[in-house]
Order: structure tokens, then C-alpha cells, then sequence
């Protein structure tokens, strides 16, 4: 232990430290990274969570379908969260049910649940870019955001509904996903996204993602009522309401798995 | 006969303990269907001498739950009318049972349905139900069977123990059905190896598990085996095919290994009955092309191979038979699906195809149409039965 050791080793610490807190010659891509980090901690401690998820369809035509989804999550210290949903429309798939394991990165453990055959089938989930029930949100579009998922390129602040938002590049880690990138804003108040613009494998513009409706639950974690995805390629849309979000609700590991999964319903 | 009784008085029990008032919750679903079938040949066999056939079935779905969840009942009657068969008009209870949800453990009371097993094309390991066979020819239709069953779960797997109390025969068309063999099945006169008969208490424990990407169970079963040996007899003048339900000890193993796009299945059964003492496999594998060409839909492709010991001795129809199939997913609005299955039998050189077709018609419609075509010269081969039961179907389902 050297007297010349300690100086050194708190000047590293104060570095370490300052960085967050002062713009000092902070790159666009650690800036983006940290907006990430510092909106993923925001939102933890939520614990569980129960909702109802709506889903109105629209084609080009204004034809309208309609979803029903019932799920529960739970919050998994140090990985993706887990969770289980419950078809309850359309009506044919009514009782299907959907076990998944989330994990920041790598394959996501998922099972499906087949009511009229009582069976429980391990799936791949490699399918991230595919249409979640026809509609215009991608599998990937419903998963929990996770720091790992991407890497980060901040742009620039900008005006937004709510209030001044960051506007963040962000490139999917995973190349099986469907997109080159998203433009996301986020308050720079609560970190809550309000716009993602999509594009596509090829670099065009895909789909646009609008969050409203923003309520604050157990005093730190807000949720929209409402996301609009639009598709501007094929000019269909989805809107996907939530309803009676519950947190807290006392959930454990042993609400998720196969047998929570077949007597779901 | 008295764990009959037990049951029911279980499920009584537990509906008596439903409390009154706003706690209960309570819902009806299910669904109503018609099919029409198009022979395109001529039948094999007499009093087989229509080329359609139509036929109605429902199934509607009643289910309380109470106590926060934590017991529930559900009951699924089932109700079939034929145009033509009259064995295929028939009822039965798919499902009444209660169930009891404790901490990492529930107990299910009643009769219920069971699947085992990861093959599409074969269901090997999956035993605990019998075969409603007059619904349609692959199998995959299954009679409600009475069972306790207490699932335990545990860090190192789910462990099922079931008490099957009673036996559900096998349903077979009757004479004026197609798609069945020359000889009628007489299940008015089924025969038991156990004394006891149909009221034999079956029993089994499967322990399941996950571990990474591969899913995996294990079983013993011990009880009335669910396929007949089929003894020809002179029943008041007609010589008939009369089931004989023997006991057997069956272990089963199934095992999926899910890797990237790649489903790796396999099953296995070591059956040990007082005719035969035999192995018989499943193994093949699923992989899906996602979003091809650019689009949202997905292509599946199977292959399974299966085999039993006996080889050509086998009562089963699947011996030494090759599968290809190919599943087409739009993942559009109106969830459009084709699949596509061929099966080769590799002994006897006969092959059938199967073409379905599904899609939703607005909220609570959904149409499909399949075409199932045979062909067979062998006479000792099973499907030499059905090589004239070519047919188109188109079944038009209502949700509620």
C-alpha cells in the first residue's frame, strides 16, 4: 500500500461518480446508455403486476377485430421478467394461455398452453419480429425492456407531450429482430417513452408507436391506458388499451409454470 | 365402483362448499360445429353406400370458480349428431371435475383429459385417455376419464399421481360409418383380462421437468390397456371384432429439445402386457423459416419417424412409417393456417395424405377445409381398410 496508491485510486472513484452526474465529455452513445440505465431503475421494485390488455385490429378498409388478453408479471431480480397471459378473445383461441421467461439476453423460455388438446407446447422463441395475434405490435414490441436489448445513440431533446423528451437512437443487440432501429423519446421528468418511430430491416420507416394516457401507480410507476401502433407500409393499425392494473398483488415464482399455465383459463 | 363414488361425492363436496353471493364467478363458453363430409370414391364395404355425410356437434363450457380462484369446477358436456352413423351419434362429459389449488401443489377430482407427450404425428406416450374414435380417425379425439390427480411441484420437477378409477371403452363407427374396417367392432361385448372389468383401478406417476432449453417426462402406468386387441367372433350369426382389454404396465419417456428454430422430439414406450412385451418410438424434429419472403408468415417444416418392435406383428398402424408435413402460418387477422402431412409406411408401401385449411370469419366464425386421401394394396395392412375413404371436409364452427 504506497502513500501514492490512495491518492490515485480516489481520484478513480470521483471519476467514476462525476460522470453521470456532469456532461463531461460524455460521448452520444454513453449518453444514450445512461438515459437506458437510468429509465430501467426508475421503474424497479414494481414487484408484480396484473392487467387487462385490449387490442382493436384495423386494416386499411377500418375492418375491426378485437383481442383479449389477461396478464400477470412478475419482476425476476437480475433477469427478464416472467409472465403469463390469457386469451379470452377471439373467441376460438378462447383458454389458449402463454407462459414466457424473459432473459435479457439469449432465447426467452416460452410455452403455450392448447385448450381443446389440454396440451403444453414448448415453442421457439426466436420468432421476435412476428406479428403478436395478427396485429401490428411485434412479439418484441410487448417484451420488457431491458438495458441489453440494445445498444444507444442519444440525439437531442425535444419538445414532447410530455414536457422535454430525450430523443434516443436504439439498435437491437439481437439480430433476430425486425429492426434496424427505433427512435424512442422519453420524458426527461419520468422516463416514460412516449413516441418509438420503427424501421424496418431495410432502414425504412415501419411503424410508429404513440403512448397516452399515463397514470402513476404506487408512486413510481406510470403506465399508459393507450399505445397506438401504426403501420405505415401496409396502413393497418392497432390500438391496445389497458385496464385495471394491479401491482402488488402477492404473485410468486409459483404462480409461472406449467401447471399455473394449463389451469390458467 | 366405491372410488367412483368417491369422486362424485368429492365433487359434490366441493360444490356444496361454494359460498353464496358475489365471490362466485361464473362463465359459459364452448361451441357449436358442423361438418360435412365428400367421399370421392365408392365404399369398400356394405351399408357404406353414401358420398356425404353431415353431422353437428356441441360442446359448451361451464365453469365456477371460488375462493379467490383457488377451487374451481368445470364442466364440458359433449354432443354429436350423424347424418349416418349411429355410433357417432353419442354424448359424453369431456370434463367435470373440481379442482384444488394449494401452495405448490393442486389436487383435480372428476373426469378430465391429460395430454403426454411432444410428436405431432403420433401421440406414443399420451395414455391416460381413451381414444373417442368415431370423431375422427387420427386419434386425437379423447373420452373424459375419472381421476384423482395430485400434482406436486417442486425445484426438481412437477410430479403427477393419478388414481384412474374406472374404464372408458374405446368408441368404433358402427356398420353404417366409413372410415373403418370390414368387420363391425361389437363394444356391446367387450371383454376384460381383469376380473374386475371396466371398474379396474388404474394408476400412474409422471414426473415432468425443464431443465434449459429441454423439456422432458418420465411415467409408469399400470392398468387396462386403452387399445383392444380385436378378436374376430360369431356373434348370433355375424362374425364381429369383439375388444379385449387387457392389463399392462407401460413406462414412457418424451423428451424436446427447443434450439433456435429447431424442435428435436422423441418419445418412447416399453409396453408389458400378457400377449406382448415390446418397445415402440417416435422421434423427428420441427423447424420454422420465419417471415419468409419478406412477409409476416411463417413455414414450419416436420419429419417424424416411427417405429415399433413387432414390426409387422404390430395391432398398431404405425410400425415402420415415415412423416413429412408442412405448416403454413399467415399470422394475419383471420389467423390462415394450411397444413400439409404425408405418411409413407415403409413395410407396406401405403402412404395417405392430409390437407387442412382453417381461418376466422369475423369475431366467433371459423371455417376449415380438409382433404385426407389413402392409398393401400397390401390386405394385412391396416389402412387397406380406409383405401377407399377418400374425403373432402368442410367444418364450419361457431364460438360463444
Amino acid at each position: 500500500m504506497s502513500l501514492l496508491n490512495n491518492p490515485l485510486k480516489s481520484i478513480l472513484i470521483a471519476s467514476i461518480i462525476a460522470v453521470p452526474a456532469t456532461a463531461l465529455a460524455e460521448t452520444a452513445e454513453e449518453k444514450g446508455l445512461r438515459i437506458a440505465k437510468e429509465a430501467k431503475a426508475s421503474d424497479l421494485g414494481w414487484q408484480d403486476m396484473q392487467a387487462q390488455m385490449n387490442m382493436i385490429l384495423r386494416n386499411k378498409q377500418g375492418q375491426e377485430s378485437v383481442r383479449e388478453i389477461r396478464m400477470k408479471s412478475l419482476e425476476v431480480d437480475g433477469d427478464g421478467d416472467k409472465s403469463l397471459s390469457v386469451f379470452d378473445k377471439p373467441r376460438d383461441v378462447k383458454g389458449t394461455a402463454f407462459l414466457s421467461f424473459s432473459h435479457p439476453i439469449g432465447a426467452d423460455d416460452q410455452w403455450l398452453y392448447l385448450p381443446a388438446l389440454k396440451r403444453v407446447k414448448r415453442i421457439a422463441s426466436r420468432n421476435k419480429s412476428g406479428p403478436f395475434m395478427g396485429s401490428e405490435f411485434a412479439y418484441e414490441d410487448l417484451s420488457s425492456f431491458e438495458v441489453e436489448k440494445y445498444t444507444y445513440k442519444y440525439l437531442q431533446d425535444e419538445a414532447c407531450e410530455g414536457g422535454n423528451c430525450y430523443v434516443i437512437e436504439q439498435y437491437p443487440v439481437d439480430k433476430n429482430s425486425g429492426y434496424t432501429r427505433r427512435v424512442v423519446w422519453i420524458d426527461e421528468g419520468e422516463y416514460r417513452p412516449w413516441k418509438i418511430e420503427f424501421y424496418d430491416r431495410k432502414n425504412s420507416a415501419l411503424k410508429t408507436l404513440t403512448y397516452h394516457g399515463y397514470k402513476e401507480y404506487e408512486g413510481k410507476h406510470w403506465r399508459p391506458d393507450l399505445m397506438k401502433m401504426v403501420n405505415h407500409q401496409t396502413g393497418k393499425s392497432t390500438d391496445l388499451t389497458w385496464n385495471s392494473y394491479r401491482f402488488k398483488t402477492g404473485l410468486t415464482d409459483g404462480d409461472f409454470n406449467k401447471n399455473t399455465l394449463k389451469r390458467a383459463r | 365402483m366405491k372410488l367412483k363414488r368417491l369422486s362424485c361425492a368429492a365433487i359434490l363436496a366441493g360444490l356444496t362448499a361454494l359460498p353464496a353471493g358475489a365471490e362466485t364467478f361464473y362463465e359459459m363458453s364452448g361451441k357449436v360445429s358442423a361438418d360435412l363430409r365428400y367421399f370421392t370414391q365408392d365404399a369398400q364395404f356394405p351399408n357404406q353406400d353414401y358420398d356425404t355425410n353431415l353431422s353437428f356437434a356441441a360442446e359448451p363450457e361451464f365453469y365456477w370458480e371460488w375462493n379467490d380462484g383457488t377451487d374451481s369446477v368445470t364442466f364440458t358436456p359433449f354432443l354429436r349428431v350423424d347424418e349416418n352413423d349411429n355410433e357417432r351419434t353419442h354424448g359424453d362429459i369431456r370434463e367435470l371435475s373440481w379442482i384444488h389449488v394449494g401452495d405448490e401443489w393442486e389436487v383435480k377430482v372428476g373426469l378430465s383429459k391429460v395430454f403426454w407427450g411432444v410428436t405431432e404425428f403420433q401421440h406414443l406416450v399420451d395414455v391416460i385417455n381413451q381414444t373417442d374414435g368415431v370423431e375422427d380417425f387420427d386419434g386425437e379425439d379423447k373420452l373424459g376419464q375419472q381421476m384423482i390427480n395430485l400434482s406436486l411441484v417442486r425445484d426438481w420437477g412437477i410430479v403427477d399421481i393419478f388414481l384412474l378409477p374406472g374404464f372408458r371403452e374405446r368408441t368404433f363407427a358402427g356398420e353404417d360409418g366409413r372410415l373403418r374396417a370390414g368387420l363391425i367392432v361389437d363394444t356391446d361385448n367387450a371383454q376384460y383380462e381383469s376380473d374386475a372389468g371396466e371398474k379396474h383401478l388404474d394408476a400412474a406417476i409422471r414426473w415432468s421437468h425443464t431443465l434449459g432449453d429441454f423439456d422432458m417426462g418420465l411415467y409408469w402406468f399400470h392398468g387396462t390397456n386403452r387399445d383392444p386387441i380385436l378378436q374376430p367372433q360369431m356373434i348370433s350369426g355375424n362374425t364381429v371384432l369383439v375388444p379385449y382389454y387387457e392389463q399392462m404396465d407401460q413406462i414412457g419417456f418424451d423428451l424436446q429439445a427447443t434450439i433456435d428454430s429447431w424442435l428435436w422430439k422423441f418419445e418412447t414406450i416399453h409396453r408389458d402386457s400378457s400377449s406382448d412385451k415390446y418397445w415402440a418410438a417416435q422421434a423427428g424434429f420441427e423447424y420454422t423459416f420465419y417471415g419468409i419472403q419478406e412477409s409476416a408468415a411463417d413455414l414450419g417444416v416436420l419429419l417424424e419417424y416411427g417405429w415399433d418392435e413387432r414390426g409387422e406383428d404390430a395391432d398398431a398402424a404405425i410400425q415402420n412409417d415415415l412423416f413429412m408435413g408442412a405448416r403454413l402460418a399467415l399470422n394475419d387477422a383471420e389467423s390462415t393456417e394450411v397444413l400439409a402431412g404425408i405418411s409413407h409406411d415403409l413395410d407396406y408401401d401405403s402412404q395417405s395424405l392430409i390437407v387442412e385449411a382453417s381461418r376466422r370469419f369475423g369475431e366467433n366464425w371459423n371455417i376449415s377445409v380438409d382433404g385426407r386421401f389413402f392409398t393401400a394394396d397390401d390386405t394385412a395392412d391396416l389402412s387397406y381398410n380406409i383405401k377407399q375413404d377418400d374425403h373432402l371436409q368442410l367444418t364450419v364452427e361457431r364460438y360463444f
